[in-house]
């Protein structure tokens, strides 16, 4: 089994999927998959559970072709997919936490999400009575001269909230490892048996700047599910919007790796420059985060003159200032100083974890959902995926304002070609069960939407942030560096607390 | 840099450059904000952020009140890293279960007199999370509120708003806690 087009003629194809295939495996198929993920072949891009199965969504990223396929667990377990590849841990940890499901031969079967606080155990799943506080080992450290240093969960500056902690000897750090799930709050939990609506109100809030990506995700997901196609001009205002908060976080993202060394300066440039985005997003379409904009349909609003011409005008603005503050972050040799060979990830590891966005392309990962695939309207755009090999901070940083650069083209291009029409239609009302899987480029990498409809209502969704490939990657880059780095490089990463706790 | 810096001595400031009514609205209010925290608090009020839950969208828009068109700390209203030094403790989202001890612990490191502001739609009562397993429902059900300031996320201007807002009760509430 070399290829997904083998294993497509295996198992059993739901045919209410769409628009990737979905195969119903059996145990010794799911592990033939696994090897391929190990071998490299594949990509995993995700795994999740339900009552009594579990999935796993792959990708071929050559072939830009993906796959589902899902294992029935009678019994109430399925091989461990972590034991052979680790990025699937936290995934599993959370399956088992969630509905009960043990991964067998998994090397670790701590808790991820559940801290004996909500009351129930299993909550998706058999939902059994809480029992008593199990405690958390964090993993063993040895060596002489080691100290730890824990931080969080409330940690110091407006950030979200999560635990580290630090192995170091002297001020070097040894080893980091992260305790999340602080902000779990449910909402696999929420979306089961929510209607369309209210699934892309709380999509929208996985993850709070990412909002446009998860609302086009989901919508995507729910349209494949409906079979339904979207007016072009729809499916253009919402790439303006994905391109729009691309563009807002990079900048503030730019902004604050340098205030993490301590160079303010270019913090308050370039916050300058994304409080334009969010003023010139509010103006065009009334929100300055653009929340709730993207609906399943098409988009819940048009953009007018009045909001074309700010948005415009912002590009313009950033077109113009933003050379010189790049020009500011090359030639400033303090700033370098600090970035350049610090928290650096390797090439292989990046691969491995098919880390997205900019952690992903600075360390030589050439994906970009929005080219590779091709999903309207960027299949009608001109844009270039920058790609470095260093891995460090400074690479992050230059994919970042590359990036910058090929929205504000993309931005350009659609408000001059933004074909006419239609910007909404209705869903149909089916009862029939329908299942849609969307995967969409958002600022931090891809963002992974499933859903299966059922009786008119959401029977499982799962959303998947890129942040879940990212954070362990934090955990590698981080050693071996200083205590004192650790700031700049978690920014360098900026992966999300709400996305992956869900 | 030279260049820039050089550039900056003699650009106008972002927040006069600004001339829209939401601007001088900013600088208003702020001002007002400044003066009441001022006579109730000497030279400033110190705000320790607290993220419950949030979906980091309320976070985002409190980072915006620190840039050059809001410019909070002008007013001697600052951000800082520790709830020993606070006055404030400015709360986000729904309180996740997994979060309310640590809330609990950071408002009982706070010295008093404190004041409790719960910051977006979900800090009220849970907004769209509410009724989940995971999640407490509203600041309130955890530590004393003393206001909410509404919004999905609120905007820069009306987070601003809302601490004027506190300034006022602060300074007619019998006995702080």
């Amino acid at each position: 089994m070399a290829s997904l087009d083998e294993l497509k003629l295996q198992g059993r194809r739901v045919t209410e999927h769409g628009p990737w295939p979905r195969l119903v495996v059996d145990a010794a198929h799911w592990s033939r998959a696994t090897l391929e993920l190990v071998a490299g072949r594949w990509s995993l891009l995700s795994l999740w559970g339900e009552a009594d199965t579990v999935h796993m969504a792959m990708l071929e990223p050559q072939l830009g072709e993906a796959v589902v396929i899902s294992l029935p667990c009678p019994s109430g377990s399925f091989p461990s997919v972590g034991m052979l590849h680790p990025p699937a841990l936290r995934l599993e940890r959370t399956i088992h936490d969630l509905f009960g499901l043990v991964p067998e031969g998994s090397p670790d079967p701590r808790p991820w999400l559940d801290r004996d606080q909500w009351g129930v155990r299993f909550p998706l799943g058999p939902r059994l009575p809480p029992s008593a506080p199990r405690g958390y080992q964090m993993l063993p450290v040895e060596g002489e001269g080691l100290h730890q240093i824990a931080v969080g969960p409330v940690h110091a500056g407006i950030i979200e909230p999560g635990h580290f902690r630090f192995t170091a000897n002297g001020e070097t750090v040894v080893r980091l490892e992260e305790r999340l799930g602080y902000v779990h709050k449910g909402i696999d939990g929420l979306l089961i048996g929510a209607d369309l609506e209210r699934g892309a109100q709380l999509a929208g809030r996985v993850s709070g700047d990412s909002t446009v990506a998860y609302a086009i995700a989901f919508a995507r997901a729910a349209e494949a599910a409906l079979g339904i196609t979207v007016p072009p001009r729809a499916l253009w205002l919402r790439a303006l919007c994905a391109e729009l908060e691309r563009l807002a976080n990079h900048l503030g993202d730019i902004g604050g790796v340098c205030n993490d060394v301590a160079f303010a300066l270019m913090l308050s440039h370039c916050s300058v420059l994304r409080e334009n985005v969010l003023r010139a997003a509010e103006r065009a379409f009334g929100h300055r985060l653009m929340r709730d904009v993207v609906v399943p349909g098409g988009v819940a609003r048009d953009l007018d003159d009045t909001g074309k011409g700010s948005i415009r005008q912002m590009a313009k603005t950033v077109r113009q200032r933003f050379p010189e503050l790049i020009e500011l972050y090359d030639e400033t040799a303090s700033l370098q100083d600090r970035t350049v060979t610090t928290g650096r990830l390797s090439a292989e590891l990046a691969q491995q974890y098919a880390a997205g966005g900019y952690v992903g392309r600075a360390s030589g990962r050439d994906f970009d959902a929005r080219r590779d695939l091709a999903y309207p309207p960027y299949d009608q755009l001109r844009f270039k995926v920058p790609v470095l090999s260093e891995g460090d901070v400074n690479a992050r940083v230059w994919i970042r304002i590359r990036e910058v650069k090929q929205s504000i083209g993309l931005i350009e291009q659609m408000l001059s070609e933004l074909p006419d029409g239609e910007w909404r239609v209705p869903l149909p009302a089916t009862l029939a069960p329908a299942e849609g899987v969307a995967l969409v480029e958002g600022f931090r990498g891809d963002v992974l939407a499933w859903l299966r409809l059922k009786d008119g209502v959401i029977a499982r969704c799962h959303l998947r942030d890129p942040s879940w490939f990212q954070w362990p990657l934090l955990e590698a880059a981080i050693e071996g560096n200083i205590v004192a780095d650790f700031p700049v490089c978690n920014k360098s990463f900026n992966c999300s607390y709400s996305g992956v706790d869900l | 840099m030279r260049k820039l810096l050089f550039e900056s001595l003699f650009q106008r400031p972002f927040t006069e450059a600004a001339p829209s009514l939401d601007d001088a609205a900013v600088a208003e209010i702020a001002t007002a904000l400044g003066e009441r925290a001022r006579r109730k608090l000497g030279r400033s009020l110190s705000i320790r952020e607290v993220d419950a839950g949030s979906c980091n969208g309320c976070e985002l828009e409190i980072h915006a009140l620190s840039n050059p068109y809001y410019d909070i700390d002008r007013f001697g209203l600052r951000f800082v890293a520790s709830p020993r030094h606070a006055d404030v403790l400015l709360v986000t989202g729904p309180v996740t279960k997994n979060m309310a001890d640590a809330l609990k612990a950071t408002y009982d490191a706070t010295p008093s007199p404190k004041w409790v502001v719960a910051l977006g739609d979900c800090a009220k009562d849970g907004g769209c999370f509410a009724g989940s397993y995971a999640v407490v429902g509203g600041v309130a059900q955890v530590i004393p509120v003393d206001l909410h300031i509404p919004g999905c996320p609120p905007p820069p201007l009306q987070i601003l708003k809302g601490l004027l807002a506190l300034l006022d009760q602060a300074a007619s509430a019998p006995a702080p806690r």
